[in-house]
């Protein structure tokens, strides 16, 4: 019952923040309304058992990627209104008839037998600290590593990025 | 009796839920042309389907799924550090961040 009445709450919150993000003008709303749905999604993760999970989820969305989107909505100056204008004919028609039977297909695939197969036996999931870094650092540890190489290339590529702009734009003044 | 099966949250609802989620963020993506926006779009995005496999993995009795999910999310922290970079480059050199305006390599 708890869960029924949590899952309604941020339920609605969640596609309210969703649509919000899309529907603003404002960029800072659009951020607004997806840190409303991230936290919604938080919830979930609690109220199906997953602790850590969610603990880390607030930490990385809230913590540091939404910082960093406001930072750059920030240092880009567009908190301002934008005018939704369309150059392509028939894009906003095509695209929501598409999603309309896209959404409607994800929802009847999920009604089927592949998706609500047979409950295997077992322990019910409790996705502590200790149960999640038991699997990661056993059976996933490749991929754990790996995901620390990717971190490392993402953080090389960010301060290559600015590194080589830099450089760039010192040529062009030295050029003019 | 009836109020209260009905009132059972299984992990159907929230893959319906996920699935809500999925197309709001990809009409973001469709409809919208500020990149700022785009990117939220493709994060909500990978949230949605990570409350699919925290659902699965509850309702299949396996820790995978919040595995998987931390997997998910260094690969979406990742994207968003290189992206936005490359938004703040293009933005400096363009002044705009409407993806409208980056039409250099159209023949």
């Amino acid at each position: 019952m708890v869960e029924f009445v949590l899952f309604v709450i941020f339920g609605i919150a969640a596609i309210y923040g969703g649509v919000t993000m899309v529907w603003a003008r404002n960029p800072v709303y659009s951020a607004m309304g997806l840190m409303l749905t991230l936290f919604s999604v938080a919830v979930f993760y609690v109220s199906n058992a997953g602790h850590f999970v969610a603990a880390v989820h607030v930490i990385v969305y809230a913590g540091a990627v939404m910082t960093l989107f406001l930072f750059v909505i920030m240092l880009i100056g567009v908190d301002r209104a934008e005018d939704f204008s369309e150059n392509l004919p028939l894009q906003r028609t095509l695209s929501l008839v598409l999603l309309a039977l896209f959404g409607a297909a994800v929802l009847v695939a999920g009604r089927l037998d592949w998706a609500n197969g047979p409950h295997t036996t077992g322990d019910p999931v409790n996705g502590t600290v200790e149960a999640i870094g038991d699997e990661l650092f056993r059976r996933w540890l490749l991929p754990f590593e790996m995901t620390a190489l990717l971190l490392i290339i993402a953080a090389a590529g960010t301060v290559a990025l600015a590194h080589f702009r830099r450089s760039q734009e010192e040529e062009e003044e030295e050029a003019s | 009796m009836i109020v209260a099966s009905w009132c059972t949250v299984t992990p159907g609802w929230y893959m319906a839920l996920a699935a809500v989620l999925f197309v709001i963020g990809a009409s973001g993506m469709l409809l919208r042309r500020n990149a700022l926006v785009m990117f939220m779009s493709v994060e909500l995005m990978l949230n949605a389907v990570n409350l699919s496999f925290v659902a699965a993995g509850r309702e299949l009795n396996v820790i995978e799924g919040q595995v998987s999910v931390f997997f998910v999310m260094v690969v979406a922290a990742a994207e968003v550090v290189v992206g936005l970079a490359i938004i703040v480059m293009v933005f400096r050199r363009r002044s705009t961040a409407s993806v409208d305006e980056l039409s250099d390599l159209r023949g």
